[in-house]
């Protein structure tokens, strides 16, 4: 049975998309305005387990692709996605019977709840990622082998493009990708639909509800004025890898990504460490003193130490105190085929992909 | 060498002379509805000790929270016509959408949305509207709104539209139409950057107003020195920069008494806690600067991106009212009638200041009349104070351990010399006016904000250092003391030759002449 997300869910949701985000995926506070507007005029989103989808049901899954530095600047329009949602439905001839995220983490948690406001369509509590990551192929459906193709892709300037037929993941996010940048390095995207079968077997399940139940807990800590750090690792069953201070940041938009890398130098248990991240929208691999401390597909989560809420790569700046935690990838990616697609290597560092949850 | 700091707070305008680094004389006297009423009283009373007569002053520096309170209290506020280039991106998020809503009634004048903007490569987003600007700008003249706020997507890499746009508004308005860019104030992420202008557009007139009566006020009391304005980041800015941006004097209150606190004790890594009349605040200091806050910072309960100390503030101080069954001390004040409405003053309110004196810890006003007072009762209410200060000071520790703790302020007596998670209660003199102090020991700094081709990025932040120190220096700051405060750099990959924009601003004490 559909539930009822409340507005109280929505802004849970918005600081737990956040974290899962691990630094990229946009920070959800727009998301959260629009849907608050949205709300406000009236309107109502309802969740759905994946498991009450029948086998051919089509879903849309959604995102908006691109810098987040750049939807800091060009904000999102709460229609944009829908118009993308719209066009697909077009192209293929299909009436959707939901709408879900293509990552649950950062703002892109939030998108299918404006496209779903606005065309009256349920959300599904899974994704194809489980977190953010930057590219096409980084998904469960890739992994899965799932058909990469069509993709919708909107600008509010009026231009629509599909990328019509690819032979590969790669090739779909090598060509979205292109006219992403051209689009200005932000594009409002309705990727390949799924079937229901398809949403059941490849899905990151539940994720949606994990997002808002992490969010729920750090609200709740920072009332109590309790430590929000500690609800997240325990929440998301996490991990406290590093606290400390950031002492520069490097970034640079390239190629429609956020790519640079941000030093901590450590305090408390970590005075005279130093822990340096690696980031391409999101933190891909730490280093502790030079020795590699975590990596991708582990979510690395930077969040403040007081507020307990996430920094991205696009915000975070010198001076933060900050609190490494790193949680649980989801299985489908620590298969072979899984770290193919998003270990270490996929992001071009030669490193064995080692987890921090790992008995050592 | 002497310069006068003024503190003008809600309650009371502090003013101390300093000379060569020593306080020489400080006054403490109420502040007016007027303002310059009680500054005036205060040079006056300060002009009266012999070490003043005859000094030459060098500078006049006020540290203010009258254009924070007045967004906090709602008062005193323009209405404001915001004018945003960016369509048609964040159609749905216009300018005012994430205010409170009281807020937004007093200040929303009108809003324009329009075509423009640039990209994050530096291409246009859309042609800039130019006649849909003038048409916007007939309309602010037309509505009677004489403040303008101005937002352009990605302006501070390319602020060409919101310049076009003024210079519009200017042709079109007449004169007297105050303008604000948002280039002026912010960094990537327009929402913020567009609060912190529309913020600056709605105090333009009472910048104007309290800036001239600061003036008027020195002039009166015989003083030629220049005026100066302390900002959020404990520097001086001159009073012209401050009537166009009075939002950068934002968080100085704050700043300037952590300030004072260190250069009062010497101590500059401590916890600071400055009790007032109402409210007590808690900040940490790191090599004698406040700890930065976090990220966004709501002010008003608008959101914004300034730097801001970091600091807890908890409903306690000299004028807070005592309930018994159950006890309560604060948060309500009795506020600046303290002198009338506290016991010891012949008043019929008991006060937290009522309780000292009836434990005897400290003798304000008729001991006689707090005599009255039960002495376990008085022992409960600050047995209650303490415990609120020690957790507000275990809040905002961010490493385990003991503390030193500087106390300043009015109600600094409501500390006690032994707290948990406190190595040691520093007190100094003039703490009741550390505010002031700190207005005066305000610093000189150095900005340089331009694009570097060609170099690398580690040589393009090292070429900026350099530039901002010399201007630095050559406004008067001591070599010797200056720190970089700020480094940011954005790259430009529309230009050729790893262009990148970088912004770096340093800060240092005023060098003296003798030095």
């Amino acid at each position: 049975m559909p539930a009822a997300i409340s507005a109280e869910d929505i802004e849970c949701l918005a600081v737990g998309a956040w974290i899962l985000g691990t630094g990229g995926g946009g920070s959800p506070y727009l998301g959260l305005l629009n849907m608050r507007r949205l709300y406000a005029a009236g309107h109502r989103v309802v969740l759905m387990s994946p498991f009450d989808l029948a086998d051919d049901d089509r879903v849309a899954v959604v995102s908006n692709m691109g810098a987040p530095l750049v939807g800091q600047e060009r904000l999102t329009d709460s229609r944009s996605i829908a118009r993308a949602v719209q066009m697909q439905e077009e192209y293929c001839g299909v009436k959707f019977r939901a709408v879900m995220p293509l990552e649950i983490g950062g703002g892109n948690g939030v998108q299918p709840l404006m496209a779903a406001a606005h065309l009256a369509l349920p959300v599904v509590d899974a994704d194809l990622m489980g977190r953010a990551y930057p590219e096409a192929q980084m998904t469960s459906a890739a992994v899965g082998g799932l058909a990469p193709d069509p993709c919708a892709l909107y600008d509010p300037r009026g231009i629509e493009a599909f990328v019509t037929k690819v032979p590969s993941w790669k090739w779909m996010e090598r060509t979205s990708r292109k006219i992403c940048v051209e689009m200005g390095s932000i594009a409002s995207t309705c990727k390949a639909p799924r079937s229901g079968r398809e949403v059941k077997d490849w899905g990151i399940h539940f994720t949606v509800s994990k997002a808002i139940d992490i969010g729920r807990r750090v609200r709740e800590a920072q009332r109590r004025h309790e430590d929000p750090v500690a609800a997240v690792i325990d929440e998301g069953g996490g991990k406290l890898l590093f606290r400390g201070k950031v002492v520069d940041v490097a970034r640079r938009t390239t190629e429609g990504f956020l790519r640079g890398r941000c030093v901590i130098d450590g305090l408390d248990e970590d005075r005279g460490s130093r822990l340096e991240l690696a980031f391409q929208n999101e933190w891909v691999v730490a280093w502790k003193d030079a020795a590699p401390l975590a990596m991708s597909p582990d979510l690395i989560c930077v969040l403040d130490t007081v507020a307990g809420s996430a920094f991205g790569t696009e915000t975070i700046r010198y001076g933060m105190r900050a609190s490494v935690v790193a949680m649980p990838a989801p299985p489908v990616f620590l298969t072979p085929k899984g770290l193919e697609h998003v270990g270490p290597r996929a992001f071009g560092y030669d490193l064995d992909f080692r987890s921090v949850f790992e008995a050592r | 060498m002497q310069r006068i700091g003024i503190d003008v707070g809600g309650t009371n305008t502090d003013a101390v002379l300093l000379e060569d680094g020593r306080v020489v004389h400080a006054v403490k006297t109420p502040t007016t509805a007027d303002i310059t009423g009680g500054i005036v009283a205060a040079l006056g009373r300060l002009a009266r000790h012999p070490a003043v007569a005859g000094g030459a002053i060098e500078a006049v520096i006020i540290g203010t929270t009258h254009f924070v309170n007045a967004v906090v209290q709602r008062r005193g506020l323009t209405k404001v016509a915001a004018l945003r280039i960016g369509l048609p991106t964040g159609a749905s998020l216009p300018p005012f959408c994430d205010w409170p809503a009281d807020l937004a009634r007093l200040v929303e004048g009108a809003v324009f949305m329009l075509e423009g903007g640039h990209e994050y490569d530096g291409r246009e987003l859309m042609p800039f509207d130019d006649e849909g600007v003038r048409e916007a700008a007939r309309q602010i003249r037309a509505g009677g709104l004489r403040s303008v706020a101005i937002a352009s997507v990605f302006s501070p890499l390319d602020g060409a539209h919101e310049e076009r746009a003024r210079a519009i508004v200017r042709e079109e308005g007449g004169g007297g139409v105050a303008v604000t860019l948002s280039r002026d104030l912010g960094r990537i992420g327009l929402l913020e950057r567009e609060n912190a202008a529309l913020l600056n557009a709605a105090l333009a007139d009472l910048a104007c107003t309290t800036i001239a009566g600061f003036r008027a006020a020195i002039a009166k009391s015989g003083i030629a020195a220049p005026l100066y304005l302390t900002q959020n980041d404990g520097t001086v800015m001159s009073a012209e920069a401050a009537m166009a941006l009075p939002v950068m004097s934002f968080a100085s209150g704050a700043t300037n008494s952590m300030r004072g606190a260190a250069f009062l004790s010497g101590v500059s890594d401590a916890m600071v806690i400055d009790v007032g009349g109402t409210s007590t605040d808690v900040g940490e200091l790191r090599r004698g600067f406040p700890r930065e806050a976090n990220a966004v910072v709501e002010i008003g309960e608008v959101r914004t991106l300034f730097r801001m100390p970091d600091l807890l503030s908890i409903g306690l101080g000299g004028g807070s009212i005592v309930q018994r069954e159950p006890l309560r001390v604060g948060p309500e004040s009795v506020g600046y009638r303290l002198p009338q409405a506290a016991l010891v003053f012949g008043g019929r309110t008991l006060t937290a200041t009522d309780a000292a004196v009836a434990a005897g810890i400290v003798d304000i006003g008729d001991k006689a009349k707090a005599a009255a007072v039960p002495r376990e009762l008085a022992q409960a209410v600050l047995d209650r104070a303490r415990e609120n200060i020690e957790d507000a000071i275990d809040r905002m520790k961010t490493e385990a351990g003991d503390v030193k703790l500087i106390a300043v302020g009015g109600g600094a007596f409501l500390v006690p010399d032994r707290l948990a998670g406190v190595s040691e209660v520093i007190r100094v003199a003039h703490g009741d006016c550390a505010n002031a102090v700190g207005a005066a020991i305000a610093q000189i700094s150095g900005e340089t904000d331009q694009v570097y081709r060609d170099m690398g990025r580690e040589a393009a932040i090292a070429a900026a250092k350099a530039q901002a120190r010399q201007r630095a220096i050559a406004a008067g700051a001591d070599p010797a003391s200056l720190v970089t405060v700020d480094v940011e750099d954005m790259p430009l990959a529309y230009l050729r030759g790893d262009a990148l924009r970088v912004r770096v601003r340093v800060a240092g004490d005023l060098k003296s002449p003798a030095a």
